[in-house]
């Protein structure tokens, strides 16, 4: 479903800036992919450059969805194909609800395809399904959008976004090495939940405890903006135990 | 201009750029360009004033040439216009046939509904399906008051300020003026020497007016000012909920609009006065515009509250303070204002509130958003006399800046005079982020719907006080004002 061909990318506006150097990666419907790797080594950029942050410009290679190159789209254009970003630090939006947000997100997904609107009753009903799902406080999605929410509140309003818009490819960028077991527990939860033969997910992590809660198919160690080495769920436990000295020792950096 | 009767409000709100624009061809009754005594004189007999009436308007006429003369034109406010030449304005612009009120709208220009139609005004049996009564003022006249009938089985007088001279003399008399004098300001003392027509309401003793009262003013006419007047007076223990929304057609030419409203609170009454001003902002290089300079205050006795709110997105130049005078003990002053500037917009907005009373509580939320070139000012007075005893005000600005090319400026002013007042003060800039647009975008709404989510939810605090049809058509009219800021 997705195919990431010599991606290279770089700080919009700022010379030599080249953070991705050549990514290759593809990714089959329903699997889990996890890409790990050292601080800096580009795995939250890999992850904002796929949902088409304007902050980066790609110099070099390709990225198909379903068969579509989506370098050119947009990023709502891309969300309305079916991919989903979970944010590190979602941002917070001042009176913002987030019924309202989901329903406009919703809208215009539905709206771009030439769907019918879901009425306000309908989705009514299925944000209250979700967010009791999720968890999350429910006097808190009258509040708003992030806004004065704990790190482990963010990460169920990721979740509920996740669960209520169903997207086809979920990117988790959870680089955050400070992130607490609360946290991980909540973010594999959601993936656990919403892994099916349908879905596939790109879990972007630092340490290997996220993949403790949830079970990769593949395993990806990114250095230096490449793919240095890919391998199952076992390669995910020789870097905890061994850290990424190696590679970045490989890639010729001063680890 | 072609004849289109249906176009919903809803269609005209849809996007694109300025959507008020259209010219009506009306024959119109002009008085000659300029201002002197015979016009003032002019203008009183073609509504067959009262004397009283036409001295107090030469009155004011003669302390306002002594303003003018004395080059007192407030230059306070951070706004920067050409020098207005008040002798190349026409101060009386009626359309024909209007010299008589009509006496139902078979009587009115057809022409002239269809305008009010295009504007989405519920004039007709919308107007009770909607349960709004309308005032609407073309140019300077008073076109149509609907719903008269069924408030006045309770008492309750809302008409044109022309038929409210004429009929119901004794309460003009004894309020005009009352609030804000002809004294009061350069632009106060203009508007009363020559103000042609606008909205009057009065609620009897006790009654709660059961529906929104709305006056629609429109400026047609090239080259004219609108002065209107609006007086609004709740008897003791009365309430009222009050709308006003304007347009102007897109002229290169700038139009003058210098408004005053004067609202009377008696004891323990309750009046809410909500605005949506969309006057003509002038074109993206800063053509043309309304100058749109307007008066606005309340007197709250004993128990009483009186409350703004505001949208502004209009006009090219801003200077508007509505205000309240907390004289009664326990009195209650509200200010809810969203303040929007884009391309060469500039608007210097704000409120006095001035405590008298014991006990007297103000509240004021001031959010501006600029963008384009746009320059926005908030202009705030808190006073608190030394008999103000116990008196609270809190204060929240907040400024949010779209672009690089904008500016936002806080100007609070603070006099107490009283140790047990207690004021509070809070203020914040801040910038749509670009996290903020991203997180959205991720989540498939586009730039602009990014924007105006961002936009909305941060005045949400002020569009929350709107009656509710009012604060949707105010969503729609930021995400219309800021078309071009974005992107």
């Amino acid at each position: 479903m997705l195919e990431i061909n010599n991606l290279h990318a770089s700080v919009v506006d700022i010379e030599n800036s080249e953070i991705l150097k050549g990514i290759n990666l593809k990714v089959n419907k329903g699997e889990v992919h996890a890409i790990m790797g050292p601080n800096g080594s580009g795995k939250s950029t890999l992850a904002n450059v796929l949902m088409g942050r304007p902050d980066y410009e790609v110099t070099a290679g390709s990225v198909v969805f379903y068969g579509e190159s989506i370098l050119g789209l947009r990023a709502e254009e891309r969300a309305h194909r079916g991919m989903f970003l979970a944010f590190q630090y979602p941002a917070e939006i001042p009176g913002v609800r987030p019924w309202q947000f989901l329903k406009a997100a919703l809208d215009s997904k539905a709206e771009s395809r030439g769907e019918d609107k879901m009425s306000v009753r309908a989705f009514s009903k299925l944000f209250d399904e979700k967010v009791e799902a999720v968890g999350i406080n429910p006097t808190l999605v009258k509040r708003s959008l992030n806004e004065g929410f704990s790190g482990g509140e963010k990460k169920r309003n990721e979740m509920l976004q996740l669960e209520v818009l169903q997207p086809s490819l979920a990117i988790l960028d959870e680089t955050d090495s400070g992130l607490d077991v609360d946290a991980l527990r909540i973010v594999a939860e959601g993936v656990n939940s919403m892994r099916s033969p349908e879905r596939s997910f790109i879990v972007v992590t630092h340490y290997q405890r996220l993949l403790n809660y949830i079970t990769p198919d593949v395993v990806h160690i990114l250095v230096k903006g490449k793919i240095v080495r890919t391998g199952g769920p076992d390669l995910a436990l020789e870097v905890e135990k061994d850290g990424y000295k190696e590679y970045l020792a490989a890639a010729g950096a001063n680890a | 201009m072609t004849n289109q009767n249906t176009i919903s409000r809803e269609s005209d709100l849809s996007g694109g750029e300025y959507k008020w624009g259209f010219v009506s061809d009306i024959e119109t009754d002009l008085a000659p360009k300029g201002l002197s005594e015979d016009i003032v004189r002019l203008i009183s007999a073609k509504k067959e004033e009262p004397d009283w009436l036409l001295q107090w308007r030469l009155k004011a006429y003669w302390h306002w040439v002594d303003l003018f003369e004395n080059e007192a034109e407030p230059t306070w406010a951070k706004i920067d216009y050409p020098k207005i030449d008040y002798q190349d304005i026409y101060y009386y612009a009626a359309p024909k046939g209007t010299n008589e009120a009509p006496k139902s709208l078979d009587d009115v220009d057809p022409e002239m509904l269809a305008t009010f139609e295009k504007l989405g005004i519920p004039l007709q049996e919308r107007a009770v399906l909607a349960g709004v009564a309308v005032d609407a003022v073309f140019d300077s006249v008073s076109v149509a008051t609907t719903m008269g009938k069924q408030l006045g089985e309770l008492g309750i007088i809302f008409c044109s300020f022309s038929e409210a001279v004429k009929n119901h003399p004794d309460l003009i008399k004894k309020y005009l003026g009352s609030v804000v004098p002809y004294t009061d300001n350069f632009f106060a003392a203009l508007n009363a020497a020559v103000f042609s027509d606008g909205s009057f309401a009065y609620i009897p003793p006790g009654v709660r007016c059961p529906i929104e009262l709305m006056t629609y003013f429109r400026i047609n006419t090239e080259g004219s000012g609108q002065f209107e007047r609006t007086l609004i007076v709740a008897d003791e223990g009365a309430y009222v909920s009050y709308l006003e929304g304007c347009t102007a057609p897109f002229r290169k030419t700038s139009q003058l609009h210098a408004a005053t409203v004067e609202l009377v609170a008696l004891d323990n009454s309750e009046i809410k006065y909500s605005t949506i001003q969309n006057w003509f902002p002038g074109t993206k290089d800063g053509e043309g515009g309304v100058y749109n300079f307007v008066t606005k205050r309340g007197r709250a006795d004993k128990n009483a509250k009186i409350s703004w709110t505001q949208v502004e997105t209009g006009s090219a130049i801003t200077w508007k303070y509505p205000s309240v005078i907390l004289k009664g003990d326990n009195s209650v002053g509200e200010f809810f204002s969203v303040a929007l500037v884009n391309n060469h917009q500039q608007a210097d907005t704000g409120t006095k509130m001035i405590h008298i009373g014991k006990n007297t509580k103000s509240t004021i939320v001031a959010k501006g958003i600029s963008a384009g070139k746009g320059s926005n000012t908030y202009r705030g007075q808190v006073q608190i006399m030394p008999g103000a005893e116990n008196a609270v005000n809190h204060t929240q600005c907040d400024s949010l800046l779209v672009g690089d090319e904008c500016s936002a400026h806080t100007v609070p002013y603070i006099e107490v005079r009283n140790p047990t007042a207690r004021l509070e003060h809070e203020a914040s800039t801040s910038k749509v982020s670009d996290d903020q647009l991203f997180y959205l975008m991720a989540r498939g709404l586009s730039e602009e719907e990014a924007h105006h989510m961002i936009i909305t939810g941060w005045s949400r605090d002020v569009i929350k006080e709107l009656p509710f049809e009012f604060a949707l058509e105010a969503a729609q009219l930021l995400k219309v004002s800021l078309e071009g800021a974005v992107g």
